[in-house]
Protein backbone atom coordinates (compact mmCIF):
# COMPACT_ATOMS: atom_id res chain seq x y z
CA UNK A 1 0.00 0.00 0.00
CA UNK A 2 2.81 2.28 1.25
CA UNK A 3 4.72 1.90 -2.26
CA UNK A 4 1.72 2.39 -4.14
CA UNK A 5 1.00 5.95 -3.04
CA UNK A 6 4.47 6.78 -3.14
CA UNK A 7 5.48 4.97 -6.85
CA UNK A 8 3.08 3.59 -8.40
CA UNK A 9 0.25 6.62 -7.66
CA UNK A 10 2.45 8.76 -9.47
CA UNK A 11 4.23 7.71 -12.10
CA UNK A 12 0.47 6.97 -13.22
CA UNK A 13 -0.67 10.37 -12.85
CA UNK A 14 2.97 12.00 -14.76
CA UNK A 15 2.29 9.48 -17.37
CA UNK A 16 -1.62 10.01 -17.66
CA UNK A 17 -0.72 13.59 -18.44
CA UNK A 18 2.69 12.66 -20.71
CA UNK A 19 -0.05 10.51 -22.32
CA UNK A 20 -3.17 13.25 -22.35
CA UNK A 21 -0.48 15.13 -24.31
CA UNK A 22 0.57 13.37 -27.46
CA UNK A 23 -3.32 11.71 -27.25
CA UNK A 24 -4.72 15.25 -28.15
CA UNK A 25 -2.49 16.03 -30.27
CA UNK A 26 -3.53 12.13 -32.16
CA UNK A 27 -7.06 13.25 -31.43
CA UNK A 28 -6.53 16.97 -33.75
CA UNK A 29 -5.44 14.76 -36.60
CA UNK A 30 -8.04 11.69 -36.12
CA UNK A 31 -11.17 14.24 -36.20
CA UNK A 32 -10.21 15.26 -39.77
CA UNK A 33 -9.99 11.42 -40.49
CA UNK A 34 -13.35 10.93 -39.39
CA UNK A 35 -15.23 13.61 -40.49
CA UNK A 36 -14.30 13.19 -44.15
CA UNK A 37 -14.72 9.09 -43.92
CA UNK A 38 -17.97 10.30 -42.04
CA UNK A 39 -19.05 12.56 -45.47
CA UNK A 40 -17.49 10.74 -48.11
CA UNK A 41 -16.82 7.93 -46.77
CA UNK A 42 -13.01 8.30 -47.80
CA UNK A 43 -9.88 7.44 -45.86
CA UNK A 44 -8.09 10.54 -46.69
CA UNK A 45 -4.38 8.99 -46.68
CA UNK A 46 -2.63 12.87 -47.18
CA UNK A 47 -4.72 13.72 -44.18
CA UNK A 48 -1.15 12.95 -42.56
CA UNK A 49 0.81 15.56 -45.11
CA UNK A 50 -1.53 18.15 -44.44
CA UNK A 51 -0.51 17.91 -40.69
CA UNK A 52 3.07 17.45 -42.03
CA UNK A 53 3.02 20.78 -44.13
CA UNK A 54 1.75 22.53 -41.13
CA UNK A 55 4.44 21.56 -39.17
CA UNK A 56 6.73 22.86 -41.85
CA UNK A 57 4.38 25.93 -42.08
CA UNK A 58 4.85 26.66 -38.71
CA UNK A 59 8.66 26.15 -38.57
CA UNK A 60 9.15 28.69 -41.17
CA UNK A 61 7.09 31.45 -39.51
CA UNK A 62 9.09 30.58 -35.73
CA UNK A 63 12.49 30.53 -37.24
CA UNK A 64 12.20 33.05 -40.41
CA UNK A 65 9.92 35.58 -39.45
CA UNK A 66 10.13 35.12 -36.06
CA UNK A 67 6.34 35.50 -35.12
CA UNK A 68 5.10 34.00 -31.96
CA UNK A 69 4.23 30.47 -31.76
CA UNK A 70 0.14 31.29 -31.94
CA UNK A 71 0.48 33.68 -34.75
CA UNK A 72 2.45 30.21 -36.84
CA UNK A 73 -0.40 28.25 -35.84
CA UNK A 74 -2.77 30.34 -37.54
CA UNK A 75 -0.57 30.82 -40.28
CA UNK A 76 -0.24 27.09 -40.78
CA UNK A 77 -3.68 26.83 -40.64
CA UNK A 78 -4.18 29.67 -43.38
CA UNK A 79 -1.87 27.81 -45.45
CA UNK A 80 -3.40 24.61 -44.70
CA UNK A 81 -7.04 25.11 -45.49
CA UNK A 82 -7.15 26.13 -48.70
CA UNK A 83 -4.11 23.48 -49.48
CA UNK A 84 -6.69 20.88 -47.68
CA UNK A 85 -9.65 22.04 -50.34
CA UNK A 86 -7.09 22.39 -53.19
CA UNK A 87 -6.89 18.41 -52.81
CA UNK A 88 -9.88 17.22 -52.47
CA UNK A 89 -11.12 19.48 -55.75
CA UNK A 90 -8.21 18.46 -58.16
CA UNK A 91 -7.56 14.72 -56.64
CA UNK A 92 -10.97 13.34 -54.94
CA UNK A 93 -14.00 15.11 -56.81
CA UNK A 94 -13.40 14.06 -60.15
CA UNK A 95 -13.88 10.55 -58.87
CA UNK A 96 -17.06 11.14 -56.89
CA UNK A 97 -18.98 8.91 -58.59
CA UNK A 98 -16.48 6.08 -59.32
CA UNK A 99 -15.53 2.72 -57.63
CA UNK A 100 -14.51 3.63 -53.63
CA UNK A 101 -11.36 2.57 -54.52
CA UNK A 102 -10.10 5.09 -57.33
CA UNK A 103 -10.04 7.88 -54.67
CA UNK A 104 -8.49 6.09 -52.43
CA UNK A 105 -5.56 5.14 -54.26
CA UNK A 106 -5.92 8.91 -55.64
CA UNK A 107 -5.30 10.04 -51.70
CA UNK A 108 -2.33 7.75 -51.40
CA UNK A 109 -0.75 9.01 -54.38
CA UNK A 110 -1.03 12.90 -53.57
CA UNK A 111 0.42 11.80 -50.27
CA UNK A 112 3.33 10.33 -51.71
CA UNK A 113 3.48 13.41 -53.72
CA UNK A 114 3.21 16.03 -50.87
CA UNK A 115 5.80 13.62 -48.95
CA UNK A 116 8.29 13.71 -51.86
CA UNK A 117 8.09 17.26 -52.41
CA UNK A 118 8.75 18.19 -48.93
CA UNK A 119 11.19 16.13 -49.01
CA UNK A 120 13.05 18.04 -52.15
CA UNK A 121 12.36 21.52 -50.81
CA UNK A 122 13.58 20.85 -46.68
CA UNK A 123 16.01 17.57 -47.29
CA UNK A 124 15.35 14.30 -45.73
CA UNK A 125 16.85 15.14 -42.40
CA UNK A 126 15.39 16.11 -39.40
CA UNK A 127 14.56 20.04 -38.49
CA UNK A 128 14.53 21.31 -35.01
CA UNK A 129 12.41 23.13 -34.01
CA UNK A 130 13.42 26.45 -32.08
CA UNK A 131 12.44 26.63 -28.24
CA UNK A 132 9.40 28.99 -28.94
CA UNK A 133 8.19 28.82 -25.24
CA UNK A 134 9.68 29.34 -22.26
CA UNK A 135 10.75 25.44 -20.70
CA UNK A 136 8.87 26.38 -17.51
CA UNK A 137 8.49 23.37 -15.20
CA UNK A 138 5.48 23.02 -13.17
CA UNK A 139 5.57 20.58 -10.27
CA UNK A 140 2.46 19.90 -8.58
CA UNK A 141 2.82 17.37 -5.59
CA UNK A 142 4.38 14.09 -7.32
CA UNK A 143 4.01 15.32 -10.95
CA UNK A 144 5.47 18.05 -12.75
CA UNK A 145 4.57 18.93 -16.36
CA UNK A 146 5.75 22.16 -18.48
CA UNK A 147 4.11 24.93 -20.31
CA UNK A 148 4.04 23.40 -23.59
CA UNK A 149 2.18 20.41 -22.68
CA UNK A 150 -0.49 22.74 -20.66
CA UNK A 151 -0.31 25.12 -24.09
CA UNK A 152 -1.34 21.57 -26.14
CA UNK A 153 -4.01 21.21 -23.75
CA UNK A 154 -5.68 24.15 -23.37
CA UNK A 155 -5.51 24.69 -27.53
CA UNK A 156 -6.29 21.45 -28.16
CA UNK A 157 -9.12 21.57 -25.92
CA UNK A 158 -10.28 25.01 -26.94
CA UNK A 159 -10.00 23.68 -31.04
CA UNK A 160 -12.23 20.68 -29.76
CA UNK A 161 -15.03 22.45 -28.29
CA UNK A 162 -14.76 24.76 -30.91
CA UNK A 163 -15.41 22.18 -33.64
CA UNK A 164 -18.37 20.74 -31.32
CA UNK A 165 -20.10 24.18 -31.59
CA UNK A 166 -19.51 24.18 -35.34
CA UNK A 167 -21.21 20.94 -35.92
CA UNK A 168 -23.96 21.11 -33.09
CA UNK A 169 -25.21 24.66 -33.70
CA UNK A 170 -24.34 26.33 -37.00
CA UNK A 171 -25.90 25.88 -40.16
CA UNK A 172 -22.52 24.38 -41.73
CA UNK A 173 -22.59 22.10 -38.77
CA UNK A 174 -26.23 20.92 -39.39
CA UNK A 175 -25.88 20.00 -42.97
CA UNK A 176 -22.82 18.53 -42.41
CA UNK A 177 -24.03 15.96 -40.33
CA UNK A 178 -27.58 15.75 -43.04
CA UNK A 179 -24.40 15.08 -45.96
CA UNK A 180 -22.71 12.28 -43.55
CA UNK A 181 -26.20 10.78 -42.82
CA UNK A 182 -27.56 10.89 -45.95
CA UNK A 183 -25.76 12.49 -49.34
CA UNK A 184 -28.59 11.89 -51.65
CA UNK A 185 -31.25 13.44 -49.66
CA UNK A 186 -29.18 16.13 -48.18
CA UNK A 187 -28.49 17.21 -52.00
CA UNK A 188 -32.09 16.80 -52.55
CA UNK A 189 -33.08 19.37 -49.69
CA UNK A 190 -30.94 21.76 -51.78
CA UNK A 191 -27.80 21.55 -49.41
CA UNK A 192 -24.97 22.21 -51.82
CA UNK A 193 -22.80 18.95 -50.81
CA UNK A 194 -19.93 20.03 -52.66
CA UNK A 195 -19.48 22.97 -50.49
CA UNK A 196 -20.13 20.70 -47.37
CA UNK A 197 -17.31 18.23 -48.72
CA UNK A 198 -15.08 21.25 -48.79
CA UNK A 199 -16.02 23.00 -45.57
CA UNK A 200 -15.11 19.41 -44.13
CA UNK A 201 -11.65 19.07 -45.72
CA UNK A 202 -11.22 22.60 -44.67
CA UNK A 203 -12.11 22.20 -40.70
CA UNK A 204 -9.75 18.86 -40.90
CA UNK A 205 -6.54 20.28 -42.28
CA UNK A 206 -7.41 23.45 -39.82
CA UNK A 207 -7.41 21.35 -36.79
CA UNK A 208 -4.06 19.51 -38.18
CA UNK A 209 -2.00 21.84 -39.18
CA UNK A 210 -2.68 23.50 -35.09
CA UNK A 211 -1.89 19.76 -34.13
CA UNK A 212 1.63 19.87 -36.68
CA UNK A 213 2.92 23.40 -35.07
CA UNK A 214 1.93 21.85 -31.50
CA UNK A 215 3.52 18.73 -32.10
CA UNK A 216 6.96 20.45 -33.45
CA UNK A 217 6.80 22.41 -30.61
CA UNK A 218 6.19 19.75 -28.10
CA UNK A 219 9.19 16.93 -29.89
CA UNK A 220 11.66 19.73 -31.37
CA UNK A 221 11.74 18.16 -34.12
CA UNK A 222 9.80 17.81 -37.43
CA UNK A 223 10.60 15.99 -41.17
CA UNK A 224 9.01 15.49 -44.24
CA UNK A 225 7.81 11.66 -43.47
CA UNK A 226 6.66 12.76 -40.22
CA UNK A 227 3.08 12.80 -41.62
CA UNK A 228 3.40 8.50 -42.00
CA UNK A 229 3.27 7.20 -38.33
CA UNK A 230 1.50 10.13 -37.15
CA UNK A 231 -0.53 9.68 -39.74
CA UNK A 232 -1.79 6.03 -39.56
CA UNK A 233 -1.78 5.97 -35.63
CA UNK A 234 -4.29 8.77 -35.84
CA UNK A 235 -6.40 6.95 -38.01
CA UNK A 236 -6.07 3.83 -35.85
CA UNK A 237 -7.62 6.38 -33.22
CA UNK A 238 -10.38 7.03 -35.37
CA UNK A 239 -11.43 3.55 -36.46
CA UNK A 240 -10.70 2.71 -32.34
CA UNK A 241 -13.21 5.08 -31.47
CA UNK A 242 -15.71 4.38 -34.67
CA UNK A 243 -14.88 6.14 -37.86
CA UNK A 244 -17.66 8.79 -38.66
CA UNK A 245 -17.66 9.87 -34.82
CA UNK A 246 -16.60 13.09 -33.80
CA UNK A 247 -16.61 12.21 -29.71
CA UNK A 248 -14.87 8.69 -30.93
CA UNK A 249 -12.05 10.50 -32.83
CA UNK A 250 -11.27 12.78 -29.26
CA UNK A 251 -11.72 10.03 -27.40
CA UNK A 252 -9.97 7.06 -29.87
CA UNK A 253 -6.95 9.84 -29.70
CA UNK A 254 -6.78 9.91 -26.28
CA UNK A 255 -6.94 6.45 -25.54
CA UNK A 256 -4.12 6.02 -27.38
CA UNK A 257 -1.86 8.72 -26.49
CA UNK A 258 -2.00 7.59 -22.66
CA UNK A 259 -1.38 3.77 -24.11
CA UNK A 260 1.30 4.25 -25.90
CA UNK A 261 2.96 6.65 -23.35
CA UNK A 262 2.05 4.06 -20.49
CA UNK A 263 3.40 1.20 -22.56
CA UNK A 264 6.88 3.25 -23.26
CA UNK A 265 7.07 3.74 -19.22
CA UNK A 266 6.68 0.09 -18.58
CA UNK A 267 9.54 -0.70 -20.63
CA UNK A 268 7.72 -1.15 -24.02
CA UNK A 269 9.37 1.20 -25.56
CA UNK A 270 10.86 -0.15 -29.02
CA UNK A 271 7.48 -1.40 -29.24
CA UNK A 272 5.98 2.13 -29.19
CA UNK A 273 4.29 2.28 -33.08
CA UNK A 274 3.13 -1.89 -32.08
CA UNK A 275 0.88 -0.60 -28.90
CA UNK A 276 -0.98 2.03 -31.29
CA UNK A 277 -2.16 -1.14 -33.61
CA UNK A 278 -1.75 -4.19 -31.07
CA UNK A 279 -4.88 -2.15 -29.29
CA UNK A 280 -6.39 -1.27 -32.81
CA UNK A 281 -6.80 -5.52 -33.25
CA UNK A 282 -7.94 -5.81 -30.01
CA UNK A 283 -10.66 -3.39 -29.48
CA UNK A 284 -12.11 -4.15 -33.01
CA UNK A 285 -12.21 -8.23 -32.34
CA UNK A 286 -14.73 -7.24 -29.43
CA UNK A 287 -15.97 -4.37 -30.89
CA UNK A 288 -15.95 -4.38 -34.85
CA UNK A 289 -17.45 -1.01 -35.08
CA UNK A 290 -14.96 1.00 -32.44
CA UNK A 291 -15.33 2.44 -29.05
CA UNK A 292 -18.60 4.84 -30.24
CA UNK A 293 -19.07 3.29 -33.97
CA UNK A 294 -23.16 2.82 -35.13
CA UNK A 295 -24.27 -0.12 -36.03
CA UNK A 296 -23.43 -0.59 -39.56
CA UNK A 297 -26.42 0.48 -41.60
CA UNK A 298 -26.64 -0.94 -44.97
CA UNK A 299 -28.61 1.39 -47.13
CA UNK A 300 -30.94 0.85 -49.72
CA UNK B 1 -34.35 10.16 -70.05
CA UNK B 2 -31.76 7.71 -69.41
CA UNK B 3 -30.57 6.64 -65.96
CA UNK B 4 -27.09 5.32 -65.44
CA UNK B 5 -26.82 3.79 -68.64
CA UNK B 6 -30.50 2.48 -68.68
CA UNK B 7 -33.26 3.64 -70.65
CA UNK B 8 -35.49 3.96 -67.64
CA UNK B 9 -37.87 6.58 -69.51
CA UNK B 10 -38.72 5.99 -72.73
CA UNK B 11 -39.68 9.58 -74.41
CA UNK B 12 -42.79 10.05 -71.14
CA UNK B 13 -44.07 13.97 -71.72
CA UNK B 14 -46.57 15.63 -69.22
CA UNK B 15 -47.11 18.54 -67.64
CA UNK B 16 -48.25 20.22 -64.35
CA UNK B 17 -50.13 23.54 -64.25
CA UNK B 18 -49.99 25.83 -61.52
CA UNK B 19 -52.56 25.17 -58.65
CA UNK B 20 -53.37 21.51 -59.96
CA UNK B 21 -52.90 18.07 -57.94
CA UNK B 22 -51.33 15.64 -60.60
CA UNK B 23 -50.71 12.52 -60.20
CA UNK B 24 -48.07 9.69 -61.83
CA UNK B 25 -49.40 6.58 -60.86
CA UNK B 26 -48.07 2.78 -61.94
CA UNK B 27 -46.56 -0.56 -60.69
CA UNK B 28 -43.38 -0.88 -59.28
CA UNK B 29 -40.41 -0.15 -61.52
CA UNK B 30 -42.46 2.28 -63.68
CA UNK B 31 -40.28 4.77 -63.81
CA UNK B 32 -42.13 7.50 -61.62
CA UNK B 33 -39.61 7.42 -58.95
CA UNK B 34 -36.70 8.33 -61.85
CA UNK B 35 -39.50 11.15 -63.09
CA UNK B 36 -39.16 12.58 -59.95
CA UNK B 37 -35.26 12.07 -59.39
CA UNK B 38 -35.01 13.87 -62.57
CA UNK B 39 -36.61 17.01 -61.79
CA UNK B 40 -34.95 17.43 -58.75
CA UNK B 41 -31.59 17.33 -60.23
CA UNK B 42 -30.35 14.51 -58.71
CA UNK B 43 -30.53 11.76 -61.73
CA UNK B 44 -29.01 13.55 -64.71
CA UNK B 45 -30.58 12.69 -67.93
CA UNK B 46 -28.94 12.90 -71.34
CA UNK B 47 -31.93 13.28 -73.68
CA UNK B 48 -35.48 15.31 -73.08
CA UNK B 49 -35.82 18.58 -71.60
CA UNK B 50 -37.56 19.79 -67.82
CA UNK B 51 -38.84 23.27 -68.13
CA UNK B 52 -40.33 25.19 -64.78
CA UNK B 53 -42.00 28.62 -64.66
CA UNK B 54 -40.43 29.03 -68.31
CA UNK B 55 -36.97 28.16 -67.27
CA UNK B 56 -35.00 24.86 -68.40
CA UNK B 57 -33.77 22.92 -65.82
CA UNK B 58 -31.42 20.43 -67.85
CA UNK B 59 -28.00 19.91 -66.11
CA UNK B 60 -28.96 22.34 -63.12
CA UNK B 61 -27.66 20.93 -59.71
CA UNK B 62 -30.51 20.33 -57.14
CA UNK B 63 -29.51 23.32 -55.04
CA UNK B 64 -30.53 25.80 -57.60
CA UNK B 65 -33.46 23.50 -58.79
CA UNK B 66 -34.87 24.03 -54.76
CA UNK B 67 -34.14 27.81 -55.14
CA UNK B 68 -36.52 28.44 -57.96
CA UNK B 69 -39.20 26.20 -56.33
CA UNK B 70 -39.29 22.67 -56.49
CA UNK B 71 -39.23 20.45 -53.48
CA UNK B 72 -39.43 16.72 -52.84
CA UNK B 73 -40.88 14.70 -50.51
CA UNK B 74 -38.58 11.25 -50.98
CA UNK B 75 -39.53 7.48 -51.29
CA UNK B 76 -39.35 5.89 -48.01
CA UNK B 77 -39.14 9.57 -46.44
CA UNK B 78 -35.77 9.82 -45.78
CA UNK B 79 -35.47 12.31 -42.35
CA UNK B 80 -32.60 12.72 -41.14
CA UNK B 81 -32.60 10.07 -38.40
CA UNK B 82 -29.63 11.54 -36.58
CA UNK B 83 -30.41 14.69 -36.18
CA UNK B 84 -33.37 16.96 -34.39
CA UNK B 85 -36.98 17.19 -35.79
CA UNK B 86 -36.07 21.15 -35.80
CA UNK B 87 -33.11 20.72 -37.42
CA UNK B 88 -34.77 18.51 -39.98
CA UNK B 89 -37.16 21.27 -40.84
CA UNK B 90 -33.98 23.53 -40.94
CA UNK B 91 -32.02 21.71 -43.26
CA UNK B 92 -35.59 21.90 -45.14
CA UNK B 93 -34.94 25.32 -45.64
CA UNK B 94 -31.07 25.32 -46.36
CA UNK B 95 -31.27 27.65 -49.31
CA UNK B 96 -33.22 30.19 -47.48
CA UNK B 97 -31.62 33.64 -46.38
CA UNK B 98 -34.57 35.11 -44.84
CA UNK B 99 -36.11 34.01 -41.26
CA UNK B 100 -37.47 31.19 -40.99
CA UNK B 101 -39.20 31.16 -38.03
CA UNK B 102 -42.79 32.25 -39.60
CA UNK B 103 -42.54 28.73 -41.80
CA UNK B 104 -41.67 26.24 -38.90
CA UNK B 105 -44.96 27.76 -37.25
CA UNK B 106 -47.18 27.01 -39.98
CA UNK B 107 -45.41 23.51 -40.50
CA UNK B 108 -46.05 22.55 -36.61
CA UNK B 109 -49.84 24.51 -37.79
CA UNK B 110 -50.26 21.53 -40.36
CA UNK B 111 -48.53 18.88 -37.77
CA UNK B 112 -49.04 19.49 -34.60
CA UNK B 113 -47.62 16.57 -33.57
CA UNK B 114 -44.07 17.52 -34.84
CA UNK B 115 -43.86 21.02 -32.22
CA UNK B 116 -44.27 18.46 -29.05
CA UNK B 117 -41.42 16.20 -30.69
CA UNK B 118 -39.42 18.99 -32.18
CA UNK B 119 -36.69 18.24 -29.89
CA UNK B 120 -36.54 14.64 -30.42
CA UNK B 121 -34.15 12.95 -32.92
CA UNK B 122 -36.51 12.01 -36.03
CA UNK B 123 -34.88 8.90 -35.82
CA UNK B 124 -37.55 7.96 -32.82
CA UNK B 125 -40.49 9.19 -34.49
CA UNK B 126 -42.90 6.69 -35.46
CA UNK B 127 -42.77 5.97 -39.42
CA UNK B 128 -46.29 8.88 -39.91
CA UNK B 129 -44.61 10.69 -37.71
CA UNK B 130 -41.54 10.75 -39.80
CA UNK B 131 -43.67 10.94 -43.00
CA UNK B 132 -45.31 14.19 -41.80
CA UNK B 133 -41.79 15.39 -41.03
CA UNK B 134 -41.02 14.74 -44.41
CA UNK B 135 -43.62 16.62 -45.47
CA UNK B 136 -43.06 19.61 -42.95
CA UNK B 137 -39.42 19.36 -44.22
CA UNK B 138 -40.55 20.04 -48.35
CA UNK B 139 -42.65 22.86 -47.03
CA UNK B 140 -40.02 24.64 -45.69
CA UNK B 141 -38.11 26.03 -48.76
CA UNK B 142 -41.75 27.61 -49.61
CA UNK B 143 -41.36 25.45 -52.68
CA UNK B 144 -44.23 26.31 -55.57
CA UNK B 145 -44.28 22.50 -56.91
CA UNK B 146 -44.20 20.11 -54.91
CA UNK B 147 -42.94 16.64 -55.65
CA UNK B 148 -44.09 13.95 -53.57
CA UNK B 149 -42.81 10.26 -53.67
CA UNK B 150 -45.51 7.62 -52.51
CA UNK B 151 -46.67 9.34 -49.29
CA UNK B 152 -48.73 6.60 -48.13
CA UNK B 153 -45.80 3.75 -48.54
CA UNK B 154 -45.68 1.90 -45.54
CA UNK B 155 -48.46 3.74 -43.80
CA UNK B 156 -51.66 2.16 -41.67
CA UNK B 157 -55.10 2.93 -43.91
CA UNK B 158 -56.19 5.62 -41.17
CA UNK B 159 -53.09 7.87 -41.65
CA UNK B 160 -53.02 7.12 -45.40
CA UNK B 161 -56.47 9.09 -45.37
CA UNK B 162 -54.82 11.64 -42.89
CA UNK B 163 -51.96 12.03 -45.29
CA UNK B 164 -53.99 12.53 -48.64
CA UNK B 165 -56.45 14.91 -46.73
CA UNK B 166 -53.09 17.31 -45.67
CA UNK B 167 -51.90 17.00 -49.34
CA UNK B 168 -54.99 18.69 -50.91
CA UNK B 169 -55.18 20.95 -47.99
CA UNK B 170 -51.70 22.02 -48.79
CA UNK B 171 -53.06 21.99 -52.47
CA UNK B 172 -55.77 24.50 -51.21
CA UNK B 173 -53.15 27.18 -50.31
CA UNK B 174 -51.46 27.36 -53.57
CA UNK B 175 -48.80 24.64 -53.45
CA UNK B 176 -48.91 22.56 -57.19
CA UNK B 177 -48.42 19.54 -56.50
CA UNK B 178 -46.59 16.45 -58.67
CA UNK B 179 -47.30 12.86 -56.53
CA UNK B 180 -46.44 9.94 -57.33
CA UNK B 181 -48.15 6.77 -55.95
CA UNK B 182 -49.00 3.23 -56.45
CA UNK B 183 -52.07 3.75 -53.87
CA UNK B 184 -53.70 4.58 -57.49
CA UNK B 185 -57.56 4.92 -55.66
CA UNK B 186 -56.29 7.47 -53.23
CA UNK B 187 -53.84 9.41 -55.59
CA UNK B 188 -57.35 9.73 -58.40
CA UNK B 189 -58.95 10.34 -56.01
CA UNK B 190 -57.22 13.44 -54.68
CA UNK B 191 -55.48 14.44 -58.13
CA UNK B 192 -57.20 16.49 -61.13
CA UNK B 193 -55.31 14.90 -63.53
CA UNK B 194 -53.30 11.70 -63.73
CA UNK B 195 -50.52 9.83 -65.93
CA UNK B 196 -50.40 6.10 -66.04
CA UNK B 197 -46.53 5.22 -66.43
CA UNK B 198 -45.77 1.35 -67.56
CA UNK B 199 -42.18 -0.02 -67.88
CA UNK B 200 -41.35 3.78 -68.63
CA UNK B 201 -43.81 4.80 -70.76
CA UNK B 202 -47.15 6.72 -70.39
CA UNK B 203 -50.44 4.94 -71.51
CA UNK B 204 -52.85 6.98 -70.43
CA UNK B 205 -53.27 9.88 -69.16
CA UNK B 206 -56.51 12.03 -68.08
CA UNK B 207 -58.99 13.76 -65.77
CA UNK B 208 -58.53 11.61 -62.42
CA UNK B 209 -62.25 11.00 -62.36
CA UNK B 210 -62.41 9.78 -65.96
CA UNK B 211 -59.73 7.19 -65.31
CA UNK B 212 -61.26 6.22 -61.99
CA UNK B 213 -63.90 4.62 -64.71
CA UNK B 214 -61.81 3.69 -67.10
CA UNK B 215 -62.79 -0.43 -67.25
CA UNK B 216 -58.76 -1.52 -67.46
CA UNK B 217 -57.57 1.12 -64.79
CA UNK B 218 -59.90 -0.90 -62.76
CA UNK B 219 -58.82 -3.88 -63.03
CA UNK B 220 -55.25 -2.93 -63.49
CA UNK B 221 -54.66 -0.66 -60.87
CA UNK B 222 -57.76 -0.38 -58.58
CA UNK B 223 -58.30 -4.37 -58.05
CA UNK B 224 -61.77 -3.95 -59.46
CA UNK B 225 -63.92 -5.47 -62.04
Amino acid sequence: MFTFLSEVLPTFLQQLINGLTLGTTYALIALGYTMVYGIIQLINFAHGEVYMIGAFVGLIMVSVYEVNFFMAMLVAMAVCVPLAMLIERIAYRPLRSSTRLAPLISALGVSIFLQTLMTLIAGPNPKGFPQVIEDTIYIVGPVQFSLVQVIILVLAGLLMVLLHYIVKYTKMGKAMRATSEDYETANLMGINVNRIISFTFAMGAALASAGGVLVGMYFNSIHPLMGVSVGLKSFCAAVLGGIGSIPGAMLGGIFLGVAEVTGVSVGLGSYRDAIAFGLLILVLLFKPTGLLGKPIQRKV
Amino acid sequence: MAYGGIKALRGISFTVNQGEVVALIGANGAGKSTTLRSLSGVVKYQEGSVSFDGKSLNKMPPYKIVELGISQVPEGRRVFTRLSVLENLEMGAYTRKDNIKDTIEEVFQWFPRLRERKGQLAGTLSGGEQQMLAIGRALMSRPKLLLMDEPSMGLAPKLVSEIFSIVTSINRTGTTILLVEQNAKMALSVSARAYVLETGEIVHSGNSSALKDNPMIRKAYLGLH
